[in-house]
């Protein structure tokens, strides 16, 4: 579904990413874990085409990512970030409704869309009619994921969803992404710093640090089979370890 | 750009600018207040003898702007005086006749009246105070003085025959000379600020002031015999007007003119009342009398004034909105665009007005055309530059999520980034709004009307009063405009963006 083959990308003359390979299969979802600066983010958005990179190719879908595709591409992509991004401008629900309006589909449509997905992600129809600065962080990330889904991409990417947000809240809306990604059966690349958080949403993680893929496997691998003394330092200072394993 | 084009078509069209209808004819006359009752006396002149309608377009500038206009067609005849004619628009030095003259305006299509019978010259003047304590009686005595401080016209700062050719045959070498709107150098003689002025020989206020007026004992000044200067063809399209004005030959002496001049500039009366007079005096005024101005209580003229203003400010602010969003999006495009849109946009923004209107006059006449662009044109640079600012300083998530879902070139501009960048765009087109009212006094100098109107006739007369008729009302227009502006962006600026954050 999506491959990365001698991927490398620099910021000034400094090597944020690889050069890397991976590969991702359809309906699996996929957590990229490390800390601040190991490039997982960067690597997110070379495959969503707001980045070009300086070496290798990209794949999505079968076709190579370049400006002259990725307009395409990115249709069948939903990207969420850090705090949503949502148009402060725009209501909830005329955020959610965006790219559907922009791809022309009927008021109708659009509406039984909107409220399909409202149920989905359990967000109170009575609140889709505020402003994202009327709404808390855990309702702005729920509107995120509806305007992320609302064209029914088979790719969804996550940029720290829920990065901002206070422990409670990250924990049922992490209970509700891992069954929403089961039930929906999309591809999924999830970006966290959080060893826990990617052991629970995700059927794989991938650990990567200053650019390259230290390992690759389930939260069990990481813990029982490092194939690095990083691995094991890495773990440990998420402190982790008495909750080994997760909830698979 | 073919629908603005249009747009600016018609709306040069409407407010009437550049050329004159032929039945009709038109008197210029420069921005001084002999010059306006000349004006007005031709004016009534000619409305006793014409067939159709005589207008008076008073207060055009200096001597560059009313010859454009008159070349251009815009007017049809303006008073004139002999040496300028040399000098400034023939670029004589050696002082020819008036038949060299004559023949060198011949080939413009010009024409020029027969004297009117007076020499306003230019001349130097002093306070008494500074004449009797350095002893100042003829020009030559100011070589000796060093010390006496100098303030002159623009004009006579620039022209050969004034101050360069004056300092050159005296010998002088003063150490402070500096530029000065006339009407406001006599205050700045009145409190001591300049000892010496140029002055016009009719001035009244070289009397009223008790200036004593240094002889020229070089003979360097050429004569400024006043005639008029009119277009060939008006000899065709209005022969009546033309004999009409060859009556005045002669008719005003230099007592006169001054009597006429003293009227308005000391006696505050109006230009058609003074010109009423002079014409009486001259002897071919009787039955002509001046077709009164639409009187009214001040409050009636302020409120016209008012109304041209706004039109102008509306109209030349629209222009600049019209091209200024559209040309800050583009600059967003490319690093080469920007700095060739915000450079152009800044570079305009340095050239004097004055400087621009002169420029514009013999391309699109005088009135509100030349007023418009001007306007369009000082206004341009805050909406380019917020346009521009406010586009590319969106908060970089918003706009990577716009194109990250894959939205549409279009809908990026439209409906994220220019709603999103509008609280900076409306702030800019609101500074525009209030540079527009401000300069929009600037269309007075070339018959436009407006609140300039008053301002300017006030800065002549002498009379605060009449300035405070257009700058009060310009400052309480440019504070209503700025608080309509504040109110528009809670109509334009979108509910999402002006809302407290919940958490």
């Amino acid at each position: 579904m999506i491959e990365l083959t001698g991927v490398a990308k620099t910021f000034g003359g400094e090597a944020a990413l690889g050069p890397i390979d991976l590969s991702v299969r359809s309906h699996r979802t996929l957590a990229l874990l490390g800390p601040s600066g190991c490039g997982k983010s960067t690597l997110l958005r070379l495959v969503v085409g707001l980045l070009t990179p300086d070496a290798g190719t990209i794949e999505a879908f079968g076709t190579r990512v370049t400006p002259a595709t990725r307009d395409a591409l990115r249709l069948r992509m939903g990207y969420v970030i850090q705090e949503g991004a949502l148009f402060p401008h725009l209501t909830a629900a005329e955020n959610v409704a965006l790219i559907a309006r922009d791809q022309r589909w009927a008021a109708d449509r659009i509406q039984r869309r909107v409220e399909e997905l409202a149920r989905l992600a359990h967000m109170p129809a009575e609140l889709l009619a505020r402003y994202p600065a009327q709404l808390s962080g855990g309702q702005r990330q729920r509107v995120a994921l509806m305007r992320a889904l609302v064209l029914d991409p088979e790719v969804l990417l996550f940029d720290e969803p829920l990065g901002a947000l206070d422990p409670m809240i990250r924990a049922s809306l992490q209970d509700e992404l891992a069954g929403l990604f089961r039930q929906l059966k999309k591809t999924v690349l999830f970006v966290t710093h959080d060893l826990a958080e990617a052991a629970f949403v995700a059927d794989e993680i991938v650990l990567l640090r200053q650019g390259r893929i230290v390992q690759r496997g389930t939260a069990r691998d990481l813990l029982e089979r490092p194939t690095e003394p990083f691995v094991t330092e890495f773990v440990r200072a998420q402190r982790v370890g008495a909750f080994a394993g997760g909830p698979r | 750009m073919r629908a603005l084009a249009v747009v600016l078509a018609l709306a040069l069209a409407c407010t009437g600018a550049a050329q004159a209808e032929p039945s009709k004819v038109v008197v210029g006359s420069k921005a001084f207040p002999e010059s306006w009752i000349l004006g007005e006396a031709m004016t009534t002149l000619a409305r006793g003898a014409a067939a159709g309608a005589v207008e008076h377009r008073s207060n055009l500038g200096g001597t560059e702007i009313v010859y454009q206009a008159l070349r251009s067609g815009a007017i049809d005849a303006y008073p004139e005086y002999t040496g300028t004619v040399a000098e400034v628009l023939l670029h004589r030095t050696d002082r020819p006749p008036l038949d060299s003259l004559r023949a060198g305006l011949a080939a413009l299509s010009i024409a020029i009246g027969p004297p009117l019978g007076f020499n306003d010259g230019y001349g130097v003047a002093v306070s008494r105070a500074t004449a009797s304590r350095l002893g100042l009686k003829r020009m030559s005595d100011l070589a000796r003085h060093p010390e006496v401080r100098f303030g002159m016209t623009h004009e006579f700062l620039g022209r050969a025959d004034g101050w360069p050719g004056l300092a050159k045959a005296y010998g002088l070498a003063p150490k402070d000379v500096r530029g000065l709107q006339h009407e406001l150098a006599w205050d700045a003689l009145a409190k001591g600020a300049i000892d010496a002025t140029d002055v016009y020989t009719t001035d009244a206020q070289i009397a009223a002031l008790d200036l004593v007026l240094l002889a020229d004992d070089r003979a360097f000044f050429p004569r400024y015999d006043a005639v008029i200067l009119y277009r060939a063809d008006l000899a065709q399209r209005a022969p009546a007007v033309v004999r009409a004005w060859e009556r005045l030959a002669g008719r005003i002496d230099e007592v006169r003119m001054t009597a006429a001049n003293r009227q308005v500039a000391l006696e505050k009366r109006p230009f058609a009342e003074a010109a009423d007079s002079l014409l009486a005096s001259a002897g071919v005024g009787a039955g002509a009398m001046a077709a009164a101005p639409a009187a009214g209580g001040p409050w009636a003229r302020i409120a016209l004034r008012t109304a041209e203003h706004l039109k102008l400010v509306v109209w030349g602010l629209l222009f600049s909105i019209v091209v200024g969003l559209p040309l800050g999006v583009l600059a967003t495009r490319s690093r080469l665009l920007a700095k060739l849109a915000l450079g152009a946009a800044s570079l305009v923004q340095t050239v004097p007005s004055l400087a621009l209107l002169a420029f514009l006059i013999p391309l699109v006449g005088i009135g509100a055309g030349p007023t418009l662009i001007a306007l369009f044109v000082y206004g341009l640079l805050p909406i380019v530059r917020n346009t521009y600012v406010g586009l590319t300083t969106l908060p970089r998530p918003l706009v990577e999520a716009a194109e990250a879902m894959g939205l549409s070139p279009r809908a990026r501009l439209f409906v994220v980034a220019l709603p999103l960048a509008s609280p900076t765009i409306l702030a800019g087109i609101q500074t525009s709004a209030v540079i527009t009212v401000g300069t929009a006094t600037i269309a007075a100098l070339i018959g436009a009307g407006g609140l300039g109107e008053p301002i300017l006739s006030g800065i002549q007369l002498r009379d605060s009063g009449l300035i405070a008729q257009g700058a009060v009302p310009a400052a309480l227009l440019a504070l209503a405009v700025s608080w309509a502006f504040d109110g528009l962006g809670h109509v334009v600026v979108p509910r999402g963006l002006r809302l407290p954050r919940f958490d």
